[in-house]
């Protein structure tokens, strides 16, 4: 076991870029993430890899976009604003079948919003992120451990299934330190990549990485053999922890930087004898739909928390099907919900 | 131990971002649970600056401190701002020698450091921060004297050596108040 | 029989889909042919920009990268990052380089990104039918300059060799046409270079090639080409604007 470290979120997923074999970074200033990029600027020319700051978020997202298809692993990192202007670059991924990380520590919005945390973009990462049909995957970390250990999960998946994988994190995930351990440092080449644009040699026919089909019958098959593919994806890719739920009247949902207060309200829930559970999504997409199907069988009530209006609570209630009553308690602009917010909500619906 | 969940405020500059990592390694060193949140944004550049540390031995909740049971106050709007949301019961640490009131509640015990007259009048300028760790750890001793040391060491890089001694002296003045 | 003239190797044999006496089929030989007499196909990787040579992946036989509009020299960028020992060239239109992508394009050279860049500047937007380019001339008619260009209005034409030239992540700046054997020539040796360039690790190359679009322009393939003549090169100057290394301004 490796000595345990001390490190802010955003340095921890640039870390584990690296030890997953991520030697390709290109990214643009943006707060909160920017200790990501700094990060980068000073391990990459150490370990002979590129740490390259684009002339704009649209540019990085091409420059990964470039590396990905050239078949090395890449990676770009931002904050919603910016994550807005990579949506295209994201989209023409999808449809080249490329993978890709890209990190967003999610901040306040719309516009230039706020630089404070937030979780206003989980439409964006789960439903819009670009034009056209696809998904990407979308990874929710709640502590800097877990950040390390999605990012390397990130790229092993994305290369699997040969589509972008965000990590979906926020201002506070990014910006606070806790203790992590690294995990051993991975060959780059772990998986062949036979469809790369990396020169043939002389040894195969001429790769083609394009998203431009003009026969409408050749791009529908196309994007549903990804849609296929993506049904794999929901059978065997969803991923949650279901916490204290075994006999909980309320099961709050929440992920990210929201759960953690959601876990302190559901603690102190059951210090008062109450019976209150938490079922937090770690994989936003393919959205955790089991658990939360298993969650609505128990309880009398669902409470879903998060630092938005309102937007993870869709998929929520989706996914119980009118079966349980879904409440909602958010804040939004930047501001975290106290764990005694939460208990006073959990407390209204337990009357 | 009893869970700290503790705010260290102050003006930027004055490293209570510093001081927090101290204890944070020193939580680190010692095996426990713990996180540390900073501030963040334009207000690290002069106006106030604050972090919240948790140090537990079950695995940290919200890592935002609401309701310290630990304050440190550097300054008058720090203290301002959070002396109302310190659980009854907890501790306030001010620097009395930039904080010219006293805390009115009876329900927290509050110490006067003089920690920036005392860190000038010993030739150790700037490291007020650091002695008002050392008086925390003597009042409520979040780990041992030797893990505050290796702490200590943790933070401070090795270029900046010189510095070790200075800090020394710094938990040693204000652990002996 | 002996044979004297042959398509490259390095193009394939789908059938060109340019419209007759477009001039993209000569200069997609001309990059082909540097590709195969400097022996690089095999390490050689192209990226086909938005406009109407999007489809340029199916011509050339090397490997071959789509990139999103204006976005080809970022593509380029992460291609050659990820593997600065492949020959990367960008193939790009007037809209696709000098409007929608004019910031990756001025930020690749100032760079001075290690690759090729080959852009073909024919005054207007083929692809979408005859909408303004950058590079449209002044009271030049197109569908969306129907009066003419109005330069109070619609603004000047952008000269892309002369404004890179003046970067110093440029090894070359080099305008050309096609309109002659003669030219033809100048602007295969223009081509070779900004590929040897890459090759030698000069620094960022760029050949603009001055081309017709006699569908848009509404003429014949004769008469575009006394149009590019009497019109575009007194505008576009041909020559080279910049021909060393990056930064060798600097010493």
């Amino acid at each position: 076991m490796a000595e345990k470290v001390l490190m802010k979120g955003n340095e921890a997923l640039a870390e584990a870029a690296i030890q997953a074999g991520c030697h390709h970074f290109f990214g643009y200033p943006i707060t909160p993430q920017t200790e990501l990029a700094a990060y980068m600027a000073k391990r990459m020319p150490k370990i002979g890899g590129t740490y390259l700051q684009a002339e704009s978020e649209i540019a990085a997202v091409n420059m990964v976009l470039g590396a990905s298809a050239a078949g090395v692993r890449a990676m770009t990192s931002s904050s919603s604003p910016g994550i807005s202007l990579k949506g295209e670059g994201i989209s023409y991924m999808a449809g080249s079948d490329l993978p890709a990380v890209i990190i967003n520590v999610q901040r306040g919005g719309p516009g230039l919003g706020g630089i404070q945390p937030s979780q206003a973009d989980y439409w964006q990462a789960t439903k819009a992120l670009g034009h056209g049909d696809f998904q990407i995957l979308v990874f929710a970390p709640s502590t800097v451990q877990e950040m390390v250990n999605l990012v390397s999960d990130a790229f092993d998946k994305a290369d699997q299934y040969r589509m972008p994988a965000m990590i979906l994190a926020d201002g506070m995930l990014g910006q606070m330190m806790e203790p992590v351990e690294l995990p051993e440092k991975k060959e780059q080449t772990a998986i062949e990549k036979p469809w790369a644009a990396c020169g043939h040699e002389g040894k195969r026919k001429h790769n083609i990485v394009n998203s431009l089909y003009l026969t409408p019958n050749a791009l529908e098959s196309l994007v549903r053999e990804r849609y296929e593919r993506y049904e794999t994806i929901k059978a065997n890719e969803q991923r949650a922890e279901e916490y204290r739920t075994e006999d909980a009247d309320v099961i709050v949902v929440a992920y990210g930087a929201s759960s953690r207060v959601a876990r302190s309200a559901v603690n102190k829930a059951r210090e008062e004898g109450l019976k209150v559970g938490l079922v937090r999504p770690i994989t936003l997409w393919p959205f955790p739909t089991d658990a939360i199907q298993r969650a609505a069988k128990q309880a009398k009530h669902l409470l879903v928390v998060e630092m938005s209006m309102g937007q993870m609570v869709d998929d929520v209630r989706l996914a119980v099907e009118g079966s349980v009553p879904v409440s909602f308690y958010g804040r939004t602009g930047g501001i975290i919900p106290t764990p005694k917010e939460v208990l006073g909500e959990i407390k209204k619906l337990l009357k | 131990m009893k869970d700290l969940n503790m705010v260290f405020a102050g003006f930027g500059g004055q490293g209570v971002l510093f001081a927090g990592k101290v204890v944070a390694y020193a939580g680190l060193i010692e095996g426990r649970e713990l996180s540390w949140l900073p501030s963040y944004g334009p207000e690290m550049r002069g106006g106030t600056a604050n972090c919240s540390i948790c140090l537990s031995d079950e695995p940290i909740g919200s890592p935002l401190v609401t309701n310290p049971n630990v304050l440190i106050a550097m300054n008058r709007p720090s203290l301002d701002k959070f002396v109302n949301d310190v659980e009854p019961g907890g501790v306030i640490l001010l620097d009395s020698s930039l904080i010219d009131v006293k805390v009115e509640r009876d329900d927290v015990t509050t110490y006067y450091v003089p920690a920036s007259t005392l860190a000038e009048e010993n030739g150790l300028k700037g490291l007020a921060n650091i002695i008002l760790v050392g008086k925390l750890f003597k009042e409520v001793g979040f780990c041992s004297a030797e893990t505050l040391d290796k702490a200590l060491q943790k933070c401070i890089p090795a270029r900046k050596a010189a510095m070790l001694d200075f800090n020394r002296k710094a938990i040693e003045i204000g652990s002996a108040l | 029989m002996a044979v004297v003239f042959k398509k490259p190797s390095t193009l394939t044999d789908a059938p060109l889909h340019y419209c007759p006496g477009c001039t993209h089929g000569i200069i997609h030989r001309l990059v082909a042919e540097a590709i195969e007499e400097l022996g690089v196909e095999g390490k050689t990787v192209g990226v086909a920009s938005v406009g109407c040579s999007v489809m340029c992946y199916d011509y050339f036989t090397c490997d071959m990268v789509q990139a999103p509009h204006g976005r080809a020299q970022a593509v380029a960028t992460g291609l050659k990052r990820a593997k600065p020992e492949n020959v990367i060239f960008t193939y790009q239109g007037d809209g696709d380089l000098a409007a929608i992508g004019t910031a990756e394009t001025v930020h690749a050279a100032t760079r001075g990104e290690n690759i090729t860049v080959i852009f073909v500047n024919n005054a207007i937007y083929g692809m979408t039918g005859g909408q303004m380019a950058p590079t449209s001339l002044p009271n030049q008619i197109t569908q969306t300059t129907p009066y003419g260009r109005d330069v109070n209005t619609a603004g000047y034409p952008v000269r892309i060799c002369e404004l890179l030239s003046t970067l110093d992540g440029v090894a070359l700046a080099q305008r050309v046409t096609v309109d002659s054997v003669k030219n033809v020539n100048i602007a295969k040796k223009a081509i070779k270079k900004a590929f040897q360039n890459q090759i030698e690790g000069k620094g960022y190359s760029i050949v603009e090639v001055l081309s017709t679009c006699p569908t848009n322009w509404g003429m014949s393939p004769v008469d575009a080409l006394g149009w590019l003549q009497e019109n575009m090169i007194p505008y576009y100057p041909l020559g080279v604007f910049k021909d060393g290394t990056k930064g060798d301004r600097l010493k």
